[in-house]
Order: structure tokens, then C-alpha cells, then sequence
């Protein structure tokens, strides 16, 4: 016990000390960050694999608090198949919304910084760019243009003191400066009608209080849209929803998907939201990636014991379980992570090579990876 | 202008030894204000004519949408709101909104409720053992010098430690502090507890722990749940009993088989069609029900549920439909099975 006390226990003294080293790390990130006139050639790069609209790298997300660095993200990479939907869960705190949040670079700042790692997406057919090393002024053109976002709560992301209409036009007039108000008009109504919503005309005209929590996020939907994306963000987006809402919003999801053809990321902690919509999952756990491959891979053969456990714990309408599985333990403390495998203190699982180095991504198919040892045995090599 | 006018009639039920709480036609009105004078000019109809009951030592689950009037009914049935509009409550075969102050004080230990949010219903400036013992020590539940080993005791029981006695809620993380808020319940010893929400809060490894946690005490305790909730798979798992509500209205009541594997009203098929299944081979034929819930203040005419409604006949649209028991112990309120 009273070594648990000492390792949360921090001095005023440390504290400032923290706080000043701190500051002198992120002015240097925001300097590189906040540069102006940056030529192109300096963020210019190409895909890895064709077929992918987004690639991330190595991708390293420090957050510079004062209490310490949070390494909320450390050290992930997937890639986004143009057309694909990427399932991301996991739980609170493990890290899937700053993933999220790099990638459309609007991090808290300047304690969140990207440290290290490649976030290569594909801005045209024949050119790409690294997001993690493009200034921020320069993401204003991929923001809501070519990478969309759709945030948990539709009530806090619209506007209250505009009308819908207002806010739907404003994404034309900031994207494509050349249309003419009666178009951009006629474009908000028919995207409000692309999502389901019957009544746009009169939707146009409204406040967002006036609307639903369902019919906000449709219009929330509807503006990540406008520009048709290649890649849709949507950070739970149905968390807050009914479950008969959820129903409605995911089927507006599928046949959006088929329309524009463009690829979702879908980051959720619900398992039968991702069973239903993903393509691949990507399972995240204190910051790191312990599973990841297709929809068959991890719900049939479930390879780590974090990805079985989350399963288990999950009550389900189709079986039937006297008693849940109960992940025991909690999340280890951000700050001072463990040098082992981060699961090793709830897993039931155990070997003694454990308590060694945190596992390498192991791969036990073409598609399937797991940062287990268990696995070690069935790696393919290539 | 004058109010509208309340029916408030209904039929008295007679209590049967079994069940520990009878429910009969409750309702529970709010009005709406409007001008200088505050006129009633309407009522929100929150809870419409809700009847149920439930065993002793048994799981009762109450689901529905955001806005159906789930909460509304938990807090009715324990007197957490300034009167109902009429019909029953039997809590022991009693009526407690017959119950002077001193009486439903002396009742209340008996019933507890358990509250949707950890963060904002443990007090901040009190330490566990003030916030779990305070009402043990109110209602007198145990002698001065077995105080702190009983609150000791109820708090092993659930899952936390000793020396957490003195540390205040913002030192402990979501599961936890919902792990006091059961303590708190169940301290003062209670035969009934409304869960209101108590797993929506939380992430998907600690849901498992607190409802196993309340399993484990309904067995230990032999208590019995109102146990409300919008997601149907916990609901499925924790529950005897379950009941539908729709705007105000008990669609459908009846055993936790007779829901999920024969579901009688067109809402309870659609709202278990939209669960998403865990399983990527599973496909369900998916009901998807167009619109949004009306607006309680302002309910359709005949059957709340025809607009939205597949089956919808003509007579869904001026008839309001009365409880049926199609089985045993299954209740639906549809005119599909009239006759």
C-alpha cells in the first residue's frame, strides 16, 4: 500500500520542475508545427501499398502533462483500405480517440504532441502526404475536405446559436469559395435528404435544439459528407443514441459507404456496432495495438486474452451465461507504465517469458497480428 | 384557460402475499406552465397507466427509449417525487402514498435506489465512510459500537477495501465509486432496490464486475431489483421479468423467455431487432422503425405506438388499447390480439 501512495504522490517542488521541462519540449514541437511558408516537398511522401487511403506508422502521441508524459498513444500502425471500414475499440482511456485526433491533427495543444511516426494519407491518386509533419495551417484543406470527423455528442458539436442551414453551408463556402449561395443552399438541403432526414427544407431552417439526438446526428453526418471525404472519422458515433437510433444511423452508414465510396474509421467501444459495420478491427489497450486483422479473425479466433476477455465480459442477446467473465485488475497508471507486457497483471494467461520486454506484433496469418507470446508458436514467417 | 381534466380512475387490485411490490394503472403527470399566472395548460405525461409487479427475491427489467419514462416510474414507485397522478404503488401490500412522513420514513431503509451516474451522486466532501454510514446512523440499523466493523462488512461485501474508509470519491475511478453507491444502498439493508442505469456509466470490463457484484448480493441478501436500463443484452442477462415501456406505457410484461424469444407487440420485435449482435455470422433481420419517439406532452391519439407502427390498423388510431395476458404471466397492451 504505501508504495502505491509514493508513486502517485508528487511534490509541489517536482511538480514545477515537471511543468518547466515540459514547456521547453513542446515550444520546440510548436515552433515546427507553427511554420509558415513550409514547401510542399517537405511533407510529400508515398504510399507503402497502393490500395490504402491512410497508413499509419509507428505513431507516437505524447501528452506533456504536469504530473508527467502520458504516452497515450505508443507505437501504433494500421492501415485504411480505400472503401474499407477499420473498427478501432477499446476501452476508455486506451487511446483509439487520440489516435483519431492525430490523424486530423487536433490535439490538445501544445501538452499533446505527436512525437514520432508516419501518418501517410493519400490526398490524390498520384500524390500523398504525411500528416504528422504537415504544418497546421495546411490542414485546413484536408480538414472536413478530404478527411471528415463525426464526434460522439451531435449536441455539443453543432453550433446552438446558428441555424442548421447556416452551419451545412458554411463547410461549401469554406471548401469551395466559388459556389454561389443559392447552390450552396440547394447542396445543404439535398445532403440533408442524402441522410434521411424527410422534412429539410424546414431542417434547414432550424436550431439544433429543435432536433432529436437522432436527427442531430444525421446532420452532423450530413456535414462530414458535404465535401464527399475519402475518409470519415467517426468517433462513437452512436454512444449517445438509442439503440433503435443506433439502427437507423448505422443503416444511413452502409449506404453512404456504397455511394461516395469513401472508408470509414469507426472508433467504438461496442462490439456488435463493429461486428455489423467493420471490415477490419483494430483492438487498442493502454495505448497499443494487442490485436488486430478482419472481422473473421478477431471475433472467430481471438487470439489475445484482452481481445477474449472484452468478448466474455460483454453480456450478448444470442447465449445465454450464468456469470460474466470479469477482466480482473484495472488499466495500469499512463504514467508509469510497466516495462512488461501492459496486460500481464490482469491476464490469467501467463508465461513466464512475460515478464520479459512488452511483445512484439506477432503474425499468425496473412491477416491476423497479436502482440501475445502465446502466440509465438503459430507465427508465419514470411 | 382551465386544465385539461385527468381521468383518474382505475380498479383496485388486491395484494398477494408473493409479491413484494404491485404496481396498478400509476401515473404520474407534470404539468406545463405558461403565462404570467402560471396556468396548467397541459401535462407531460410521463408515466400513463403503468401496471406490473414484482416476487420477492426476484430481477423485474424495465427497458425502453431515452424519454419513455423509465426514471420517472423507478422514482414514482419509491416516493422520490412530489405525489403521483393516481393509482396504486403496494410496496408489502402497503400504500405508501398513504404513509405519513414519519411512516415512509420509517420505510424507506426497506427500498434504495441506485443511481445512473457515479460522478454526481456521491457527495465530494465526504469520505466513503460518512457517505456509506451516514443513513445507518440516521435510522439507527445497528448499535453505536458495531458501527464502523458493520460499514467495514458491507463494504468488503462489495469489493472495497478497509482503507478506503477515509478517502474521498474523486480518489476512485468509475467502477469503484458505483461499487460505493451499491455499498450506500445496501447498507441500511434494504428488500428492494430501483437500479437506475447503474452500468451505462461504465466501461464494458467493470459492467461485468458490477453485475456480477449485484448478483452476488441479491443471492447473498435475498433482494429484489427494479433493475432499468436501455441496453437490452444486460437487461437480458440480469432480469426474471422484464417490461417494455413505451411513452409512458407498458407495452409488454412478462418472463425474460417470453420477451426475447416469442416478443408479442410490433415495438418489442423492433427494438430487439436493433440490437447489434457481437458475432459477425449472426445476421438479424433488422426492423428499423422510422422517426423519433414523439413528444410525451403531446402523445398520438388511440395506440401511442401507431405512428410508428408496421402493423398499424385503424383501429390503432382512435382505440387505446387495454392489457392483455396472451399466456401466462405475459401481458401486451396491442390491439393486434384483441378478440
Amino acid at each position: 500500500m504505501a508504495d502505491k501512495k509514493d508513486l502517485s504522490y508528487l511534490s509541489a517542488k517536482e511538480s514545477r520542475r515537471i511543468t518547466k521541462e515540459n514547456r521547453k519540449i513542446t515550444k520546440e514541437y510548436e515552433k515546427q508545427i507553427s511554420r509558415k511558408d513550409v514547401p510542399e516537398s517537405e511533407y510529400l511522401t508515398k504510399m507503402h501499398n497502393d490500395k490504402n487511403i491512410l497508413e499509419i506508422d509507428n505513431l507516437h502521441t505524447y501528452f506533456f502533462t504536469d504530473q508527467g508524459v502520458v504516452r497515450s498513444v505508443d507505437g501504433v500502425s494500421f492501415d485504411v483500405p480505400r472503401g474499407a471500414t477499420i473498427g478501432v475499440v477499446g476501452e476508455s482511456g486506451c487511446g483509439k480517440s487520440v489516435t483519431s485526433l492525430s490523424v486530423m491533427r487536433l490535439l490538445q495543444r501544445p501538452i499533446g504532441q505527436i512525437v514520432d511516426g508516419e501518418i501517410r494519407f493519400k490526398v490524390d491518386d498520384d500524390k500523398a502526404y504525411d500528416i504528422a509533419k504537415m504544418p497546421i495551417a495546411e490542414m485546413q484543406h484536408i480538414r472536413g475536405k478530404k478527411i471528415s470527423m463525426i464526434f460522439q455528442e451531435p449536441m455539443t458539436t453543432l453550433n446552438p446559436v446558428f441555424k442548421i442551414g447556416r452551419q451545412l453551408d458554411e463547410v461549401f463556402e469554406l471548401h469551395d469559395k466559388e459556389t454561389k449561395a443559392e447552390d450552396r443552399r440547394a447542396k445543404s438541403i439535398e445532403l440533408l435528404e442524402m441522410v434521411g432526414i424527410a422534412n429539410a427544407e424546414g431542417v434547414y431552417d432550424m436550431y439544433p435544439h429543435e432536433l432529436s439526438g437522432g436527427m442531430r446526428q444525421r446532420v452532423v453526418i450530413a456535414m462530414a459528407l458535404a465535401c464527399q471525404p475519402k475518409l470519415i472519422i467517426a468517433d462513437e458515433p452512436t454512444t449517445a443514441l438509442d439503440v433503435t437510433i443506433q439502427a437507423q444511423i448505422l443503416d444511413i452508414f452502409r449506404q453512404l459507404k456504397e455511394k461516395i465510396n469513401s472508408s470509414i474509421m469507426l472508433i467504438t467501444h461496442d462490439l456488435g456496432v463493429i461486428a455489423e459495420m467493420a471490415d477490419f478491427v483494430v483492438v487498442m489497450y493502454a495505448g497499443r495495438i494487442v490485436e488486430k486483422g478482419t472481422l473473421e479473425d478477431i471475433f472467430l479466433h481471438p487470439a489475445h486474452p484482452y481481445t477474449i476477455g472484452l468478448m466474455d465480459s460483454k453480456p450478448s442477446v444470442n447465449k445465454d451465461v450464468d456469470r460474466l467473465y470479469s477482466i480482473p485488475g484495472k488499466v495500469p497508471n499512463p504514467i508509469n507504465m510497466p516495462d512488461y507486457c501492459y496486460f500481464r497483471d490482469r491476464c490469467e494467461k501467463c508465461l513466464d517469458k512475460c515478464d520479459g520486454e512488452y511483445p512484439p506484433l506477432i503474425k499468425i496469418s496473412d491477416t491476423h497480428y497479436v502482440a501475445c507470446y502465446r502466440s509465438e508458436d503459430k507465427e508465419v514467417k514470411e | 384557460m382551465a386544465a385539461p381534466k385527468i381521468d383518474r380512475s382505475f380498479t383496485p387490485i388486491e395484494h398477494s402475499e408473493e409479491n413484494i411490490l404491485e404496481v396498478n394503472a400509476l401515473k404520474k403527470y407534470f404539468p406545463i406552465q405558461d403565462g404570467i399566472l402560471k396556468h396548467t395548460v397541459g401535462y407531460v405525461k410521463a408515466v400513463d397507466g403503468v401496471t406490473f409487479n414484482i416476487k420477492r427475491g426476484t430481477t423485474m427489467g424495465l427497458v425502453g427509449e431515452s424519454g419513455c419514462g423509465k426514471t420517472t416510474t423507478g422514482r414514482t414507485i419509491l416516493r422520490l417525487t412530489d405525489g403521483k397522478t393516481s393509482g396504486q404503488v403496494l410496496f408489502n401490500g402497503q400504500e405508501i402514498y398513504d404513509l405519513s412522513a414519519k411512516e415512509i420514513r420509517a420505510l424507506r431503509p426497506k427500498m434504495q435506489i441506485i443511481f445512473q451516474d457515479p460522478y454526481s451522486s456521491l457527495s465530494p466532501r465526504m469520505p466513503v465512510s460518512e457517505i456509506i454510514g451516514e443513513a445507518v446512523r440516521e435510522h439507527g440499523i445497528v448499535p453505536k459500537e458495531e458501527f464502523d466493523d458493520y460499514i467495514e462488512g458491507i463494504m468488503s461485501d462489495c469489493g472495497l477495501m478497509s482503507y478506503h474508509k477515509d478517502r474521498y470519491p474523486h480518489e476512485f475511478s468509475g467502477g469503484q465509486r458505483q461499487r460505493i453507491c451499491i455499498a450506500r444502498a445496501l447498507a441500511l439493508n434494504p428488500d428492494f432496490i430501483v437500479c437506475d442505469e447503474p452500468v451505462s456509466a461504465l466501461d464494458v470490463s467493470i459492467q461485468a464486475q458490477i453485475i456480477n457484484l449485484l448478483q452476488d448480493l441479491q443471492e447473498k441478501h435475498n433482494l429484489t431489483y427494479l433493475f432499468i436500463s436501455h441496453d437490452l443484452s444486460v437487461v437480458k442477462h440480469i432480469s426474471d421479468t422484464i417490461g417494455v415501456m413505451y411513452l409512458g406505457n407498458l407495452v409488454e410484461y412478462g418472463s425474460r423467455d417470453d420477451i426475447f424469444d416469442s416478443p408479442a407487440h410490433p415495438y418489442t420485435e423492433a427494438l430487439l431487432s436493433a440490437i447489434p449482435v457481437p458475432d459477425p455470422i449472426v445476421k438479424t433481420n433488422r426492423i428499423v422503425l422510422e422517426g423519433s419517439i414523439p413528444s410525451p406532452a403531446n402523445p398520438p391519439e388511440g395506440c401511442k405506438f401507431h405512428t410508428r407502427c408496421a402493423k398499424c390498423m385503424d383501429k390503432c388510431k382512435t382505440e387505446i388499447p387495454v392489457q392483455k395476458e396472451i399466456s401466462p404471466g405475459h401481458f401486451v397492451c396491442c390491439h393486434l390480439y384483441d378478440e
